[in-house]
């Protein structure tokens, strides 16, 4: 089957369209949801069961209170109300990855609803309405083997892994964001990178997208332009990447135009997102009316936090992400498009941190994405696990602003860094890189430079100070780049000037 | 006289004092296992290895000084609803055939630690679906009084093996009155504790808002004990509630030997001959409970009757909200990692199995209620079915809450009948649903009830239960009450007739 796609543009002139994106967080708790096991991330399959995540008869689930703190910041963070009361409920599906057959969540009483956020897309705000944040469990991670597509259809057999299972998440969705028009993919990658921000910044999660520990729906649909109502809409499971969210959100707008165009109509589906071709295709259709037949869940008593707890926790919340860059960046005198660089290379702590400890702004940026990140891209690995720490990097900016060393011999340093050699001044004594700081032997080397050019020594004194640069040179090549350049610019030109 | 006959109570007296050892007791009960189990068939399961290796170290502790609880060395039956590490778990059910849980149910987790061996695993209705045990999957438990009548349910095993003398103490689990109605019909004391008051965890779920585990013995001091042992707030059961149990013990003392001058008893209106018409309160039941009633006045007790109006909507509640949370609960038996696995021909899907499965590891009750709770938790029938079955729980919940403004306890005849005829209501289950009909709003309220045997009807010679009822954690008031009554109306059932009845004589037994 092939998709009749409309250009982008084109889609724009005929539709509105509206999104509503749903993401779930995997929260970073010691244990999971509703038993004591832990969430350790790569341990063997299903060592990290019991009873209870396993569903076996006669287990009972314990609310995990970090959870619940966790679901109660995130929503703050979200500028949501947080109930006063709430309850879980199950929802009821047969899949063999879910132990009980149905997923204890949260269904008409969420943690926290009615928030939003505001992103910022190409210097506009958007502020996207959020409806909810709830509670719920993760089931376990099943793998199809044997059938073409990796997923259930067609398989051989499955192998399930249930350390998964009962690993808490947030649900966190959107009310519909319409009126982003052009803007609608940009605003829906903005968002969940904006997400992203604040998850990270509370602590609750690592907000991996590759690897999981950060999901995303797509819910899309397009409605003729100018019209008050909302179009049938689909929804794009598992878009794992801020690019795939995207590119999820300009191929469905291009397909729904397409099928709109042709006088059809949109199957409400669930479609799968495909990372190599930026496409998506049917997954199982919504129209048989799913019925979960929720309940509250009574194994369980309600969810009650105190306001005095909500406020404790207020207080805790971290300046949001978006505040706290311009803050920086009007801080470090940082150009858009440097703050843009710093952010974007996830320096912005580590440069922080550099400041701090006494570098310069300039500088303490500088170092990172020049020197260090060209090394860490080498290595594969995070700028913040290349092996240096912003005290490092301070004290190596404070060597050269004392003269001890160079840009040049900094580098070195760095190389001794990175092959964890010690400190900074361990590895200037251990390499003997610094500069040398006694005129004495700069003398001896330029008189010997001098004789050896007797003509630039001539040029020189005949006014052309550019021609120093040779004798600069030779001393800089005897004394193996330990001198200071500008000291011996200095000493030509006195005894020549 | 075998030790068998002797009350926990005494039993436990006997140990302390040193006149017997928890082998030897052990070993008499499973000799009357032996003996009469072929015939009543009250247990699934029987751990001869393991219960009297439990009564030896029982022994050893007692030797030196080191008992655990009052009751170390008592032997127990357990109901196959509940788990326990290295015994099969089975729920009466062929989806569990075979099934051996890796844990122990908190109250089984409490019986080890207090040191009782446990004799076995004891016979239900298929994951506790049903008032006369004949829905267990392995074949039904006959009634001790009479081999041809059910023992109720659905813990009907619980309850035929104390009444048999094949254990002194037993669990069983009470959703709408599987502890007190086979007490009732086997003459024995049946408790369901205040909701959450005794832990839930590892209890197989039948109806999670109305399940609770209880005592089954023959006496109301027995009861108090396995009460006390097992009760108290446990972290694992979030609904399993922080108010210590105590004082139960001391209350049925205190009811036994003393009077009831000061109490208020209500006698239910809507339960009983006033109520409803079709539910066929019988004669012989009533006549019983009269005269119990009458007891309790010569206690001293201040007996009026009170009007629980919405007590008539209880059964209709109940048969929307249990089959709701039962049919939610059942889901889990896919085949995928435990029990039994049914594979169809041909290349099947885990769909395939899951369905095959289901279609024959559950019994028809079981589908029925599992149809019934997915249709009522519908979208479009929700508010119309579980919506205003949880409306009608509030109603009952304020009359227990009105009622227990004008009396200490409420009394009732526990069920509308004796004991009846094994097949008689099989094929009706709307007959068979009526058993439960006192005993439901307690369930659905949360509120702690008793069955107490209280004579023989005068027409068929069978045992009469009354049932008492107590405001939320006020379990003790139920002690004290039934201490007294049991007192007042003495041994009215007769062990001789019992022993005739499954033919031991003084030779054999």
């Amino acid at each position: 089957m092939t998709d009749t796609l409309v250009a982008f543009d084109e889609v724009l002139e005929r539709y509105d369209p509206a999104l509503g994106l749903e993401v779930h967080v995997e929260l970073n708790t010691a244990t999971k949801m509703f038993c004591g096991c832990p969430t350790e991330f790569g341990a063997a399959p299903n060592t990290q069961v019991c009873p209870t995540c396993l569903g076996l008869p006669g287990a009972m689930p314990v609310v995990n209170g970090k959870a619940v703190e966790a679901a109660i910041r995130i929503g703050l963070a979200l500028n949501c109300q947080i109930a006063e009361w709430c309850r879980f409920a199950r929802k009821n599906y047969f899949y063999p990855d879910m132990p009980k057959n149905f997923q204890t969540s949260q269904y008409d009483e969420p943690i926290a609803f009615d928030g939003y956020l505001d992103v910022e897309v190409e210097g506009e705000t958007f502020r996207v309405g959020i409806e909810r944040a709830h509670m719920e469990e993760d089931t376990g991670k099943a793998t199809h083997v044997g059938g073409a597509t990796g997923r259930i259809h067609g398989a051989d057999h499955s192998l399930i892994d249930y350390n998964r299972a009962g690993i808490p998440l947030i649900e966190i969705v959107t009310k519909p964001i319409v009126g982003a028009g052009e803007k609608a993919p940009l605003v829906a990658k903005a968002y969940v990178a904006a997400i992203r921000d604040i998850i990270l910044a509370l602590g609750v999660s690592d907000a991996k997208m590759e690897q999981g520990s950060m999901r995303c729906d797509v819910n899309l649909s397009l409605a003729p332009k100018g019209t008050e109502r909302l179009g049938t809409r689909t929804e794009t499971k598992n878009v794992n990447s801020l690019r795939s969210v995207e590119r999820a959100v300009r191929f469905e707008m291009g397909r729904h135009a397409g099928v709109l165009d042709a006088g059809g109509s949109i199957l409400q589906e669930t479609r799968h997102f495909h990372e190599d071709t930026a496409t998506t295709s049917p997954g199982r259709p919504k129209s048989d009316a799913e019925d979960y037949r929720y309940f509250p869940e009574p194994d369980l008593v309600p969810v009650a936090p105190s306001r005095e707890w909500v406020e404790e926790l207020r207080a805790t919340l971290p300046e949001p992400p978006s505040e706290r860059r311009a803050r920086l960046q009007a801080d470090w005198g940082y150009t858009d498009l440097e703050m843009r660089d710093v952010v974007n290379a996830g320096a912005v702590e580590l440069i922080e941190e550099t400041i701090a400890a006494g570098a310069a702004p300039q500088a303490a940026r500088k170092w990172w994405l020049s020197e260090i990140s060209r090394r860490a891209n080498e290595a594969g690995v995070d700028l913040a696990d290349a092996g240096v720490t912003p005290a490092q990097v301070a004290e190596v900016q404070r060597l050269v602003e004392e003269k001890t060393i160079n840009d040049k011999l900094a580098r070195q340093v760095f190389d001794g860094l990175f092959a964890g050699e010690g400190s900074p001044t361990d590895i200037i004594a251990a390499r003997g890189l610094a500069l040398v700081s006694d005129d004495g032997p700069l003398i001896a080397a330029i008189e010997e430079a001098l004789a050896a050019q007797p003509d630039i020594a001539d040029k020189i004194r005949g006014g052309n100070h550019a021609a120093a640069g040779a004798i600069i040179g030779a001393v800089m090549k005897a004394t193996r780049g330990q001198a200071d350049a500008a000291r011996v610019r200095e000493l030509i030109l006195e005894r020549l000037g | 006289m075998s030790w068998i006959y002797k009350t926990a109570a005494e039993q436990a007296a006997a140990l302390a004092a040193g006149e017997v050892t928890s082998v030897e007791l052990t070993q008499a009960h499973l000799d009357q296992i032996a003996k009469v189990d072929e015939q009543v068939h009250a247990f699934l399961y029987v751990d001869t290895e393991g219960a009297l290796a439990q009564a030896a170290e029982s022994d050893s502790r007692r030797a030196a000084g080191r008992p655990l609880h009052e009751l170390d060395g008592v032997p127990v039956a357990v109901k196959d609803v509940l788990t326990t590490t290295g015994l099969p778990t089975t729920c009466g059910s062929k989806m569990l055939e075979g099934w051996i849980p890796p844990y122990d149910a908190t109250v089984v987790a409490r019986l080890k630690d207090a040191g009782l061996p446990i004799l076995g695993k004891t016979n239900m209705d298929e994951f506790a679906m049903g008032s006369s045990t004949e829905n267990s999957a392995y074949g039904p438990t006959r009634n001790p009084w009479d081999l041809d009548r059910i023992p109720g349910g659905s813990g009907g095993g619980s309850a035929a093996a104390v009444a048999a003398y094949e254990a002194p103490l037993a669990l069983g689990t009470d959703t709408g009155g599987s502890i007190r109605q086979p007490g009732h019909v086997t003459g024995t004391v049946g408790v369901k504790p205040t909701y959450g008051s005794v832990s839930r965890y590892g209890l197989v779920a039948l109806a999670n808002s109305l399940d609770q585990v209880g005592p089954v013995t023959r006496t109301v001091l027995d009861s108090a004990l396995l009460q006390e042992l097992i009760g108290g707030h446990d972290p694992k059961d979030s609904t399993s509630v922080q108010a210590p149990v105590r004082g139960l013990v001391e209350a049925a003392r205190a009811g036994a030997s003393g009077d009831l001058i000061g109490v208020r008893v209500g006698v239910i209106t809507e339960l009983g001959r006033q109520g409803d018409e079709e539910s066929g309160w019988s004669e012989g039941v009533m006549g019983v409970f009269d005269d119990a009633v009458e007891q309790l006045r010569k206690l001293g007790a201040e007996v009026v009757e009170v009007s629980c109006p919405s007590f008539v909507h209880a059964m209709a509640a109940y048969y929307l909200i249990l089959p709701a949370e039962c049919s939610s609960n059942l889901a889990k038996f896919d085949a995928m990692r435990y029990g039994l696995r049914v594979t169809p021909e041909g290349n099947p899907s885990a769909e395939d199995v899951m369905k095959a499965t289901r279609d024959a590891g559950f019994g028809d009750e079981v589908k029925r209620r599992i149809i019934i709770g997915t249709y009522a938790l519908s979208s479009g029938y929700y508010d119309a079915y579980y919506g205003q079955a949880q409306k009608i729980r509030t109603l009952i919940i304020e009359d227990f809450t009105k009622a227990f403004e004008q009396v200490d306890v409420l009394v009732s005849p526990t069920a509308p009948t004796t004991a009846f005829r094994i097949g008689e209501k099989a094929d009706d289950p709307l007959a068979m649903y009526l058993n439960d009909l006192a005993t439901i709003p307690a369930n659905l309220a949360g509120v702690p009830g008793i069955s107490v045997p209280a004579g023989t009807a005068a027409d068929d010679g069978l045992p009469v239960g009354v049932q008492f009822l107590a405001p939320v954690l006020e379990d003790a008031r139920l002690y004290r009450v039934g201490a007294a009554l049991e007192a007042a109306v003495g041994d009215v059932l007769g062990r001789d007739k019992l022993d005739h009845r499954l033919g031991l004589t003084e030779e054999n037994k």
